[in-house]
């Protein structure tokens, strides 16, 4: 297992390795379809993307005493080639859940950055790491607007290294 | 005539979307535990623990299960003998309006393919009508997420391709989807009909009783096979690897045209969210 404390340096990016598991704490951001689509043109983003993690989730409406609602990942391979340009700015970790095209796998080895998962419909227990969220960008988007979310012990598994191994492919029976 | 109030059909859809979001069936839950046991590789027991963890946490009702709390499906069924008055279509959707937002979900609905703004309500319902005999409304309703909907599929099959063309259509279906839609799964099937008929007939098998048993043998049989075959291919819970990919294969079908054999393959989440209610 391995802890993991943000901005990520390209020495953290070495040390994982396919199928190991990994616990963040820092911050994080949030991000799915539509709020790639406008990062992509955003002169001066609200977060520095270089070394930053991106979380492919939009949560449920949070209640009064809870610092976020169900927080579970979407599925990644919707943002393959929306991720591309923000990798080239240093973008270094992205979570979410499901394979993603050989395209995005090859682009993001290029980048020095890694893919992560972490359990599908397991919103409510991932929810329970989340510290603190505040909207950043985008509210008009509702729960597809970019957060920034404090995290204490965040678990996912790697699941595509820069050394080419692949958790979809590597433990098939 | 039996009269309804169509008040009684809003709080009935209201209680029910709140009930499926934060509580996971009991029957779901067991097979998801037998699966546990049976794992070997650690990675996916570890998987099939967190998701059995979140159900435990989701019950006490202040986070759902999941983040998508999904499209809500109604598979509507009015007794020729009752009557109301009013519009009960708007009768569901106000009780799908309500319980959106005082359960705390996600509102997943948008209003057209292109500007994709949000309706914030999560209406409208996909609702399906048939009118059957008697004096009761029963309504299956389910919270369908977006990620396992994405991997379905219809395919116009030729009738000489026969059990291994269905066969091998829903394999190369579950291999290609992997991880994406959140196995394990509940392979919901439609055969027969025709285009439209058999994405109907899937999406009503995956609201079947996960321990019944189809009355066909034939279909049985391939319920069955398929449940054994899907489980072999090795995509595993989350796509991680391991011997869990599918917790159950249901098959509903229909006559279909001679030229014909269509088949649609609904595929569900594990996060499997339904229920019944009657008025």
């Amino acid at each position: 297992m391995i802890r993991l404390n943000t901005p990520i340096k390209d020495q953290d990016i070495k040390n994982l390795k396919v199928g190991e598991k990994v616990l963040i704490s820092g911050t994080i951001y949030t991000a799915r379809d539509q709020a790639h689509s406008r990062l992509l043109n955003e002169s001066n983003p609200a977060f520095e993307i270089k070394g930053s993690i991106i979380y492919y989730v939009g949560p449920t409406p949070k209640r009064d005493n809870f610092p976020i609602g169900s927080s579970g990942p979407t599925s990644s391979y919707r943002m393959d080639k929306l991720a591309v340009p923000l990798m080239e700015q240093g973008l270094k970790i992205m979570i979410g859940k499901g394979n993603r095209s050989e395209e995005f796998r090859q682009e993001m080895i290029k980048n020095n950055a890694v893919y992560l998962i972490t359990t599908g419909g397991a919103g409510a227990l991932i929810s329970s790491k989340i510290l603190k969220s505040k909207l950043i960008m985008y509210e008009d988007l509702g729960a597809e607007a970019i957060y920034q979310l404090e995290v204490k012990d965040f678990p996912c598994f790697v699941a595509y290294d820069i050394y080419g191994n692949d958790i979809f492919k590597d433990n098939l029976l | 005539m039996r009269q309804i109030n169509l008040e009684d059909i809003t709080k009935l859809v209201k209680k029910a979307v709140i009930k499926i979001n934060y509580h996971l069936d009991k029957s779901l839950v067991s097979l998801i535990r037998k699966a546990k046991e049976n794992e070997t590789l650690e990675l996916s027991k570890s998987i099939l623990s967190d998701i059995l963890e979140n159900y435990e946490i989701a019950k006490e009702g202040n986070i759902p299960l999941c983040q998508d709390t999904g499209v809500v499906v109604v598979l509507l069924e009015i007794g020729n003998n009752v009557h109301f008055d009013g519009n009960i279509y708007e009768a569901i959707n106000e009780g799908v309006r309500q319980g959106y937002h005082e359960g705390y979900l996600r509102k997943s609905m948008v209003n057209h393919p292109f500007d994709r703004i949000n309706t914030q309500d999560n209406t409208p319902a996909i609702i399906h009508t048939k009118i059957v005999q008697g004096n009761k409304i029963i309504m299956k309703i389910a919270a369908k997420g977006g990620g396992s909907e994405n991997m379905s599929k219809v395919t116009m099959l030729t009738p000489t391709e026969g059990i291994q063309g269905v066969k091998k259509l829903v394999l190369d279906t579950i291999f290609n989807a992997g991880g994406r839609p959140c196995p394990p799964l509940i392979v919901g099937i439609g055969i027969g009909g025709n285009f439209e008929k058999s994405a109907i007939l899937a999406k009503e098998a995956i609201f079947r009783d996960l321990d019944d048993s189809n009355e066909d043998e034939i279909i049985k049989k391939l319920e069955d096979d398929l449940y054994k075959e899907i489980n072999a291919l090795g995509v595993g819970p989350m796509g991680v690897g391991g011997k869990t990919t599918c917790l159950a294969v249901k098959i509903n079908y229909h006559p279909m045209h001679i030229a014909s054999l269509p088949v649609a393959i609904n595929i569900q989440c594990h996060s499997s969210r339904h229920t019944e209610v009657e008025l």
